[in-house]
Order: C-alpha cells, then sequence, then structure tokens
C-alpha cells in the first residue's frame, strides 16, 4: 500500500481475505458460485435475499411510505395545510387520530402528506451523494497520482465549508425570499446543496476501499486475463466496494431528513404549505412540555422510515457480501 | 515516512488557501447588509454605516478585501469583529472550551459506541443487537435540540443530578452530559461501523487459530479481534472531532458553553467574513492534521500497513 | 431605540412594572448570609453587540448593562410616573426651544473625577459628530447647529463619494455656563424634549472618555451610575460591584452583580429552576406553553406589559395594497384576541390602538379595524374589487414569529377567502434590507418599542412622511400637517391633543395592522426576597433585596 490513508474507514474486502479458509474465496467471482451454476453476484444476491424476512419487512415499509409520498390522500381525507386556531394543541382522539397541532391543523394528515418531502429530498440527496461521492472516489482510488491527490484536496476544501454557510449561500442564491419557486424546484434546490455539501465524506469512504481493493487477487488476476479499465471497476471493483456505502448511505437518510428540517427552519428551505417530518419536529420543540404528541408522531414516522432503510441496507449488504452467508 | 509527512504537509498550502478564499467569497456572498439590523426596526443612521464600512473596508472589491485579510493573517492578526473583539481573543478563549466538549463527546462515544458495536457484533440479530439498533436510530431520528432539551430538563431540573449548564470553568464532571448529546449520533455510527468489523473479523483465519489454540475468549476477543477491528472505527473518531467542533453550535448554545459554533454561526448572519474564515481555518487545520495522526495510527494498530 | 435579537424585545419606555414578591422577608437563605449589604446576585444578559457606548447602543444586550451603569439627567420611575430628575437638579424653558438645565454638584464617575456640565456637552458633541459614525446621532437632531455637524453622505453609505467633512464640531445649540449649569437651544420648539433626555443617548461621558479610543472605553466603561464596571469576560458574564460614592436616590443594597451571558433562553431557565441564575426576565416559550412557568415558579413568577406594539405594515409601494379598504379588511379578518389565547397563552394582549396604551397621551381602544368580524371584513373585500394573486406574510427567520405570522395567514386566508402564507427571511439583516429598500412584496410584521415615553414617539417616526421608522412609505399630508402641529404645540397637553386628531385619521386609513402589545415574563430565584423592575420590564438592580 503506497499511501497510508488507503484503510478504509468502514471495514471491507481486505487483501488478504482470498487466502482465508473456510469461507467461500474468491468473493467477487461468479466462477466461485458453489453450485456451479455461473451466476452474477448480482444474481446470487437476489437469490440470498429472498430468502430474507428482514428484506421483506423492511422492503413492504419502504413500499408503504413510497405510496405514501405518492398518493397521500390514498390515507387520509384529512387537511393538512388549513386549521383553525380553535382547536390549537387539542390531544388525540378518535376523530383526529393524532391530535391537532399549535396552528389546529390534523397532526395525521400532516405526517402523511409530510412523506412526499421528507422522503423524495432525503432519498434523491443520499442517491445523488453516492453517486457523486461514489464515482469521485473510485477515480481517485483507481487512478491514483496526480488526478487522486486533486480530487482528494478538492474533497478537503468542500469538507471545510461549514453545512449552515454553504446551505444559506446557495438556497439564498436561488431561493431568496420573494422568488416563486414551484414545490418540486426547491426541493431540487435543496437536495443540491445536501449533495454538494456532504460528497466528501462518501468519496474519501469510497476512495479508501478502492485502494484497500484494487490489488487484491482477483483483480490482479481479471487484469491479467486482459479485461479491460471499465470491466474490471464496473464488475469486480464496484460490487466489492458497495458494503460500506450502504451502510454509511442508509444511515444517512435519517441525517438528511433532518438536515431538510433545519434548512426549512432558517427559512431557506421548503416553504409553507409544504410540510415535512423535520418541519413538524421543528415546529413541536416548543411544545414538548406540554404537547409531547406533536413531536412523538412526526418522529415515530421518522424513525420507522430510517429503520426500514437501514435494514434493508442492512440485508442488501449482508446478500452481496459472500462472507457472511 | 519523512517524505510522506512532507508530501503531506506541504498540500495543506493549495488546500489553506482554497478553503479560505472559498469561505470568505461565500460569506460575502450571504445577501444582506450587515448594517441593515444593527439598529432594530429602524434604518440606521447614514452616517454610522459610512463609519463602519470605511473601518472595515466592505466597500473593496471582496478580493482586495480577501488580500488584506491573507496579509493580516501571515502576521498573526485574525482582524477584529465589528463589535470591537479581536479575533484572536476569541479564538484563543473559545477554541478550548469546543475542544474540551468535543473531545469529552468523543470519549463517551468511543466508550459506549465501541461497548455496543462490539456486544451486538458478538452476537448479531439477538435481542440486544436490535434493541441497541432502534435506540441509536432514536438519536439519529431525533434532532439534537430535541435531545439536549430534554435531557437537560430530566438530569439538570427534575432530578437535580447535574447543573443544567456548564459552568466558565468548564469542569468535567459538567461536560458529560453535553458531550453524551453532542456525541450521540455519531455513537450510533460508531456502534453500527464497529459491529460490522467486529462481525467481519469475527471469521477471520487468525481469530479461528486463536480459538483453535485454546486462548480464553476474552482475550481472543481483547487482543486479536479488537485490535483488528478497530482500524475503521479509529478512522471513523479521528474525522469525527472535526465535526464535532464544527458541528456543536446547538449543544453549545443549549448548555450555555462559550465555543466557536455560536460565533461562527452568529458571524455568517452578520457577514463577518474574517470572523468566520478564522475560525473555520482552525478548524480545517484540525481535521486535516487529525486525518494525519489517524493515517500515523494504523501502523500502530495493524503490523501489515506500512509506510513506504 | 434598542432591539434584541430574541424573540422577546424589550422596550424602552413607560410601561411601570411594581413587583413585590410574595415571599415573607424573614426567610433565612441557606449559606448565602441573608444579608442584602454584602450580597451578591447573579442576572440573566446577552452579550452586548458593541463596545458598552452609550450613544452607540441600540441593542438591548447593552442597553441594559448601560442603563445600570450610568445616571442621565432624568430618570423614568419605575412605576410609570413622568420622568423625574436624576442626575439634573432642574431643567427650564419658557419657550420649549431654549432649556436652562442646572446639574446636582458633586456627584462623580467611577474614576472619582465630578460630574460637571461639559461632560454632558462634550458627549451629546461626540455622539452628534458625523466622522465618529454613533448609531444614536439622529437623537440630536433637535439641537441647533446639528445639520453642521452632522453630514449624510451625498449618495448614501455605498456610493463612491465619501461624506463631506462637518463644517463644525461642536453644536452651536450647546452653551456651557459653569461647571454645574448649560443651556440647549434647540432648532424648533420641542415639548416632549425633557423626556428624551433620559435614553441612554443623553448620558454623560467622563474626561477619560475623550483621551481614548470610544471602543477602547467601551470595553473598560466608566460611568456614573450606582454600580460600577469590574470585568468583562466575552460571551460569558459582565460583572459589577455597588459605586459606594453614589449620591444620588437609587443606591445599591447587595454588592455585586454578575451579568451571566447566555445564547438560549432555555438554560437560562433550567438555570433559574436549579438555583444557579436569580433573576431572567424573559421566560422561553417552552415553558409559557400550557402557563407552566406558573406552576414551575410560583409566587416568583413575574407578568408585566411594556410599551411595544406588534405591526403587520403595509408595502403602500406595491400598488395591490393602496386601497384601503383592502387593508381594512385584512385587519377586521384577524382575530387577535384568538391569536394572543392559542398563540401566546395569553401572555400578550390583542392590540386595540394605534399608540401603545401604556404611553403618556395615547388613547386606549382608538383603533376601530382592530375588532375581529369576518362578514363585515368579506364586504369590504368585495367592495375593494378583491384581491389577485398570493398575499404573503413575511417576517424574519431568526426569531420566533413563525407561530403567530401563520397564525394571521391562515385566517386571512380562512376568512376573506385569499391564497395567504407566511414566509420567513433568514436574518433580520436580510429582513431589514428588504425593508429599508422598499422591495417588500407583500405584508410584513414590524414592531415598535417606543425610545421616551410619549405619543408624539408612535406618531412621528410611523406615520408621517419621511419618518425613521415609516418605510412602507405612507403618506397622508393632512397628517404630516396636524402632527408638525402637535410636535411644536406650547405645551404636553397641547400636543397630546393634537396628535389625537392625526391618528384619527390615521386610524381612517390603516397603513399597518397593530397586532399586539407586548407582555413580559419574568422570574426570580428563592434567594432574592424583594425587587422591582424598572420600567421597561427588565431588573431594577438597586431594588433587589436578599
Amino acid at each position: 500500500m503506497s499511501d497510508p490513508s488507503t484503510a478504509s474507514i468502514v471495514s471491507t474486502p481486505r487483501i488478504e481475505e482470498p487466502a482465508q479458509t473456510g469461507a467461500p474465496a474468491n468473493a467477487g467471482l461468479p466462477e466461485s458460485d458453489r453450485r456451479n451454476k455461473p451466476r452474477g453476484l448480482l444474481g446470487d444476491a437476489w437469490r440470498d435475499l429472498r430468502r430474507k424476512p428482514l428484506f421483506w419487512i423492511s422492503a413492504t415499509f419502504i413500499l408503504i411510505f413510497l405510496v405514501m409520498a405518492a398518493f397521500p390522500q390514498l390515507f387520509t381525507s384529512g387537511d393538512a395545510v388549513n386549521g383553525a386556531l380553535s382547536r390549537s394543541r387539542v390531544e388525540p382522539s378518535a376523530d383526529a387520530w393524532f391530535g391537532y397541532d399549535v396552528q389546529g391543523r390534523d397532526v395525521y394528515a400532516r405526517v402523511i402528506y409530510g412523506a412526499r418531502a421528507s422522503i423524495v429530498v432525503a432519498v434523491i440527496s443520499v442517491i445523488g451523494t453516492l453517486l457523486i461521492g461514489g464515482t469521485m472516489g473510485i477515480i481517485a482510488g483507481y487512478r491514483g497520482g496526480w488526478v487522486d491527490a486533486l480530487l482528494s484536496r478538492i474533497a478537503d476544501v468542500f469538507f471545510g465549508l461549514p453545512f449552515v454557510l454553504g446551505a444559506i449561500v446557495i438556497l439564498t442564491t436561488f431561493n431568496g425570499s420573494g422568488t416563486s419557486n414551484s414545490e418540486w424546484k426547491i426541493m431540487g434546490l435543496v437536495i443540491m446543496s445536501l449533495v454538494v455539501l456532504s460528497w466528501p465524506v462518501v468519496m474519501r469512504l469510497m476512495r479508501s476501499s478502492v485502494l484497500a481493493t484494487k490489488e487484491a487477487d482477483y483483480i490482479v488476476a481479471a487484469r491479467a486475463l486482459g479485461a479491460g479499465t471499465g470491466r474490471i471497476v464496473l464488475k469486480h471493483l464496484l460490487p466489492n466496494c458497495l458494503a460500506p456505502l450502504l451502510v454509511y448511505g442508509t444511515i444517512m437518510v435519517g441525517s438528511f431528513i433532518g438536515a431538510e428540517a433545519t434548512l426549512s427552519f432558517l427559512g431557506v428551505g421548503l416553504k409553507s404549505p409544504v410540510v415535512s417530518w423535520g418541519i413538524m419536529i421543528s415546529e413541536a420543540q416548543n411544545y414538548i412540555r406540554v404537547s409531547p404528541f406533536l413531536l412523538f408522531f412526526p418522529a415515530l414516522f421518522l424513525v420507522v422510515a430510517v429503520l426500514s432503510f437501514v435494514m434493508l441496507g442492512e440485508a442488501v449488504r449482508e446478500a452481496l457480501d459472500p462472507k457472511l452467508r | 515516512m519523512g517524505r510522506y509527512l512532507l508530501r503531506r504537509l506541504l498540500q495543506l498550502v493549495p488546500v489553506f488557501i482554497g478553503t479560505t478564499f472559498m469561505i470568505y467569497w461565500l460569506v460575502w456572498s450571504v445577501p444582506g447588509d450587515p448594517f441593515a439590523g444593527k439598529c432594530g426596526e429602524r434604518r440606521c443612521p447614514d452616517t454610522y454605516i459610512a463609519f463602519m464600512t470605511e473601518k472595515y473596508q466592505l466597500d473593496q472589491p471582496v478580493w482586495v478585501q480577501y488580500a488584506t485579510y491573507m496579509k493580516n493573517l501571515l502576521q498573526g492578526d485574525f482582524g477584529t469583529k465589528f463589535s470591537g473583539q479581536s479575533i484572536n481573543d476569541i479564538i484563543l478563549t473559545s477554541y478550548p472550551n469546543t475542544l474540551k466538549l468535543a473531545l469529552v463527546a468523543l470519549g463517551i462515544e468511543a466508550v459506549i459506541g465501541l461497548g455496543a458495536g462490539v456486544l451486538t457484533g458478538l452476537r448479531r440479530n439477538g435481542f440486544l443487537d436490535n434493541l441497541v439498533l432502534i435506540s441509536t436510530l432514536f438519536l439519529i431520528a431525533l434532532p439534537i435540540f430535541v435531545i439536549g432539551f430534554v435531557t437537560q430538563w430530566l438530569f439538570g431540573v427534575k432530578w437535580g443530578i447535574v447543573t443544567p449548564t456548564v459552568s466558565s470553568e468548564m469542569r468535567f464532571s459538567e461536560l458529560i452530559l453535553p458531550g453524551f448529546v453532542l456525541g450521540s449520533v455519531s455513537m450510533a455510527y460508531i456502534a453500527r461501523v464497529a459491529r460490522t468489523s467486529i462481525a467481519e473479523n469475527r471469521r477471520g483465519d487468525y481469530v479461528r487459530t486463536a480459538i483453535a489454540k485454546g486462548l480464553p475468549m476474552r482475550r481472543v476477543v481483547g487482543v486479536h479481534l479488537l485490535r483488528n477491528s478497530l482500524i475503521p472505527v479509529v478512522t471513523l473518531l479521528g474525522t469525527d472531532l472535526g465535526a464535532l467542533m464544527g458541528g456543536a453550535i446547538v449543544t453549545e448554545g443549549i448548555f450555555g458553553i462559550n465555543g466557536i459554533g455560536r460565533q461562527v454561526y452568529r458571524a455568517i448572519l452578520t457577514k463577518e467574513s474574517a470572523t468566520v474564515v478564522s475560525i473555520v481555518v482552525v478548524l480545517v487545520l484540525v481535521y486535516l492534521l487529525m486525518n494525519l495522526l489517524v493515517d500515523l495510527l494504523y501502523a500502530a494498530l495493524d503490523p501489515r500497513i506500512r509506510y513506504e | 431605540m434598542r432591539v434584541s435579537k430574541r424573540a422577546s424585545a424589550v422596550a424602552l419606555g413607560a410601561a411601570f412594572a411594581l413587583i413585590a414578591s410574595g415571599c415573607s422577608s424573614g426567610g433565612n437563605e441557606g449559606g448565602e448570609g441573608g444579608n442584602s449589604s454584602d450580597g451578591a446576585v447573579t442576572i440573566h444578559g446577552v452579550q452586548p453587540e458593541n463596545p458598552l457606548v452609550p450613544a452607540n447602543t441600540t441593542e438591548t444586550g447593552g442597553g441594559k448593562i448601560i442603563d445600570d451603569l450610568w445616571t442621565g439627567l432624568v430618570e423614568y420611575p419605575n412605576n410609570g410616573g413622568a420622568p423625574q430628575n436624576a442626575v439634573a437638579e432642574s431643567i427650564e424653558t419658557t419657550d420649549s426651544k431654549v432649556f436652562k438645565i442646572k446639574i446636582k454638584e458633586n456627584t462623580k464617575f467611577h474614576d472619582g473625577t465630578v460630574v460637571k456640565a461639559k461632560n454632558f456637552v462634550d458627549a451629546w458633541n461626540w455622539a452628534a459628530y458625523s466622522p465618529n459614525g454613533a448609531q444614536n446621532a439622529s437623537f440630536f437632531a433637535d439641537i441647533d447647529g446639528f445639520a453642521d455637524v452632522n453630514k449624510e453622505d451625498p449618495d448614501g453609505p455605498d456610493g463612491p463619494q465619501k461624506a463631506p467633512e462637518p463644517t463644525a464640531d461642536k453644536m452651536s445649540g450647546l452653551k456651557v455656563v459653569d461647571d454645574w449649569n448649560f443651556e440647549v437651544t434647540l432648532a424648533a420648539p420641542t415639548a416632549v424634549f425633557p423626556t428624551k433626555l433620559g435614553y441612554s443617548a443623553f448620558m454623560p461621558l467622563p474626561d477619560a472618555f475623550f483621551s481614548q479610543k470610544a471602543e477602547d472605553f467601551g470595553k473598560k466603561p466608566i460611568g456614573n451610575g450606582p454600580v460600577k464596571f469590574v470585568s468583562w469576560e466575552d460571551d460569558v458574564a459582565i460583572k459589577l460591584t455597588r459605586f459606594d460614592d453614589y449620591s444620588l436616590r437609587d443606591k445599591m443594597k447587595v454588592k455585586d452583580v454578575t451579568v451571566k451571558l447566555y445564547q438560549d433562553e432555555n438554560a437560562a431557565y433550567n438555570d433559574l429552576l436549579s438555583g444557579n441564575l436569580d433573576f431572567l426576565e424573559s421566560i422561553p416559550v417552552s415553558a409559557l406553553a400550557g402557563d407552566k412557568w406558573k406552576s414551575d415558579l410560583g409566587d416568583r413568577a413575574m407578568n408585566t406589559t411594556t410599551p411595544t406594539t406588534a405591526f403587520i405594515a403595509f408595502p403602500f409601494y406595491d400598488k395591490r395594497f393602496q386601497n384601503p379598504k383592502l387593508r381594512k379588511a385584512v385587519s377586521l379578518a384577524i382575530d387577535r384576541q384568538e391569536i394572543s389565547d392559542k398563540i401566546f397563552f395569553g401572555t400578550r394582549k390583542p392590540a386595540d390602538s394605534w399608540a401603545n396604551p401604556l404611553t403618556p397621551g395615547a388613547k386606549p381602544g382608538n383603533c376601530t379595524v382592530c375588532k375581529f368580524d369576518a362578514a363585515q371584513a368579506k364586504q369590504l373585500l368585495t367592495e375593494a374589487g378583491g384581491f389577485q394573486g398570493e398575499m404573503v406574510f413575511y417576517y424574519n427567520a431568526d426569531s420566533s414569529h413563525k407561530e403567530w405570522m401563520d397564525a394571521v395567514a391562515q385566517q386571512v386566508k380562512t376568512n376573506l377567502g385569499i391564497n395567504a402564507r407566511a414566509e420567513g427571511m433568514p436574518t433580520f439583516a436580510v429582513f431589514r434590507a428588504a425593508v429599508n429598500a422598499h422591495k417588500m412584496k407583500g405584508p410584513y410584521r414590524a414592531a415598535w418599542q417606543q425610545d421616551y415615553p410619549d405619543v408624539e414617539n408612535w406618531v412621528n417616526p410611523l406615520f408621517v412622511k419621511g419618518g425613521s421608522s415609516n418605510d412602507g412609505l405612507y403618506s397622508n399630508p393632512e397628517v404630516d400637517r396636524l402632527a408638525k402641529e402637535a410636535s411644536g404645540a406650547p405645551s404636553l397637553e397641547a400636543s397630546h391633543e393634537k396628535f389625537a386628531e392625526a391618528v384619527a385619521l390615521v386610524d381612517q386609513d390603516v397603513p399597518s395592522l397593530p397586532i399586539y402589545f407586548y407582555g413580559l415574563q419574568s422570574g426570580h430565584s428563592e434567594k432574592i426576597k424583594k425587587m422591582e423592575l424598572n420600567n421597561v420590564g427588565e431588573a431594577d438592580i438597586t431594588t433587589i433585596e436578599l
């Protein structure tokens, strides 16, 4: 290893792994399949996944949340936007399962309608961050040399930017008050600022995995057999470096839902009447002592959603990682 | 090793210039007039605005301002805030406070996160594993102001175990609660990563060998397994110190700690480029040096890693 | 005017708040000695934004400390009565234009020097002199010769030209007669002038101030008040101690006062509950909700009103808001009582008058459109021809205005059927920059805290063309004429009558909407047996007894 920063942040298959006894060796190679049926790594993983109840449970939950985001009116006939002060902070009852918030709006309806902004922003930002950070990480790790140094130093510069500062500048430039951007455009801008400000961590993560993996026997073997760069990266490197990104990415879904709330709270993010779980949680903060249900319900949905993503990520990761079979 | 160190240190220079200029420019582009809100609901006298604009050279183009700032910086002068406070003083008084808080947070998250990670990594999918997973998810999902508010209220007021805010002496006992709050999110990451790492290395041949040799389980875990699984955790902890110091805004506010978080936040809102850049630059240096330190630590933890 | 950047603004004016704690005076406080004369207290504060120079302080954090460190010519009594002489022995005038001011002999600054007439004159000249850039310079605009010492930049502060040098460095209207007498000549008769003299811009400065840089002085200020400055650790605490040579009425009863500088009111509140803080002047919303603070604090809870009003102002430069019927309709569609009850838990009263009723000369209940009448509102909207497009209510998102602005927008939407919503702008600076530049695209929040207790301060700055805070560009020549007559009236009574006529016209035009009157909820520790709040709801530290 030429650079000590090659050690990965999250444990990855190491150089000596192929030498391990017992575990099916040569992880990435389809030839190593025990049943001698030529099947790709992904096909292998899918076989494995299908047998895991954890996968089916988390996938079901995520499906429900996605439907909720796409068609909230299927789940509630309530009004998430308009309220009446006369029923401010009324406790949950048979009429309103989750009660009413400070402005007298139906908390149940708001939680349902809030799924869209929360999930869309968080999931797309995570995907964007993983794509950009991951690509940069692969390039930096695989090419090495001056490309690596340049990309790493650019990442350092971005890493040094305080999140609040970067977000305020990006969002006030494109989303200042008085601008009448549509709901989707604002979401796009929020996603953009989250991605721009968080890709360096993923890039480091990916780069260190690639550095640790690229000298592995199976990669060397593939290269010796005359495989091109594209094939090595896509077929061998990527699948073996994906695991740490999945762990990190699924947890990041939770942090991004919170980050979106922070931006909205500062007046640069989503604008009313758009609602999100993060906004609901921030709005509830002053009433924790008198009306804890205002905090409880959005937080509950948030935890269940993040839990589903983490579980799914865990299941996929285990399926992709042959040593854990 | 020496050459490697030198190269890394040299690379700090362009990063330093890039980061400082970028931040300076960003703060400069924050909309609003720094003096528009100074006099409340009434417009400030033009004479006051003219006086301050000239004093801080705000009528100059941004690169001229930046060059002046860098020139003073090289002479060890970070400049002054609009309030007349010397930024050197602010850095000297608030950095140690934030550093103490971040170190306590780091310690707490290392101990709890690693402990939970080891326990769950050894017994995956058990009751304890799920319990830890769900409780860490709650910590991630709840914003820090909620965790801080609730713990301060319970421990500080209701049960009276600790004083609600931290005194200016920053005693260790006072920092445990804020440290826990600040470290709570990273704790969840550490626990997850340590769990994965332990679970993977648990199947390593050297662990198998150690068990086969008849070593007691405690020794196998403590010496062989843990040491090899520490690398990813140490990497995360190392990059986290900078993140903890920069992300302590809310925690510092809740517990009344005079740290850099609030200084940066307020300076961003009032467009004080010099203050933001000065504080963040020190932070970036902390972060870069921690990375270097972590890299050097690898060699101690894992004999397979060598420097060129 | 001072403005708190936080949610709860603290006013400077003439509210009254006389609160004696219910605790019996005989209580024995464990370990604290129970003795006022050498006792110490810790009170809540926020980090001042500037060095502590009276003429350069416009925010509450520093203003509170300045009020303790200095005593002016007049003082505003805690019970809200008329201003009384403090350092002044007498202030005499025959025509409201020339004032003969005699000060008490041999009062002292904290550095031991004597307070003389020239200390006032020099301090005022310094503040008015434009190259010094004092934030409060405009307070001296009444004085003859102000225009010679304070030159405006011809193309504004951002323009390329530099402001011209003033032609004089002293105002011709100020004359020192001898050590204890000076004479003030105003440019035009102003009956309210003596009332203004209690505002911090008019405080005297010791000779030591003029021999050093203002900002160096402001880090170790020397005043003439009941307490003197000990130390200031930025963002941590400011320590004050009793000034033993103080000879005026309000002497300190306790010895040491520590002003602990907080960033978060919840933290201060929890410190108060656990006995680490002795006084907090604004209870956070999280404790006000559901009246939790009353059960937390019991008889240590204090509730008072302050002469501050929250408004929603209209941008007259936007054609859509120029029809008075539309503005009336919006006003009538707002249920102020419900906002007071549900959003503020009754701690802020619904507004029903144009000038805050705590102000001398103000008439309570003179806002005829401040009631809630959805039917009439609808009708007026129809008469006005409806409203096209979206009505966005703007506020600054860096303090807690979101809840009540959301509520206002929701009521307008529900009761008028207008597509209304509230939107935050990230910072007060961004918000004010847009207001100052006349670029607001909808009604926006505003608050007015009087500078000195007189109705004049509620009309001239807000509703007269060119007024210092008439940011919406409202203009009615008839109102301008009446206000001008009122300001120059020979007596305060005559002035107040004329102002009432002007306000009656304002009521027909509805240039802005009074929404609620500020209130202040505070609390003290068990250690404090007796204390009063001053006219603006801050702790009057001289009254604290242990």
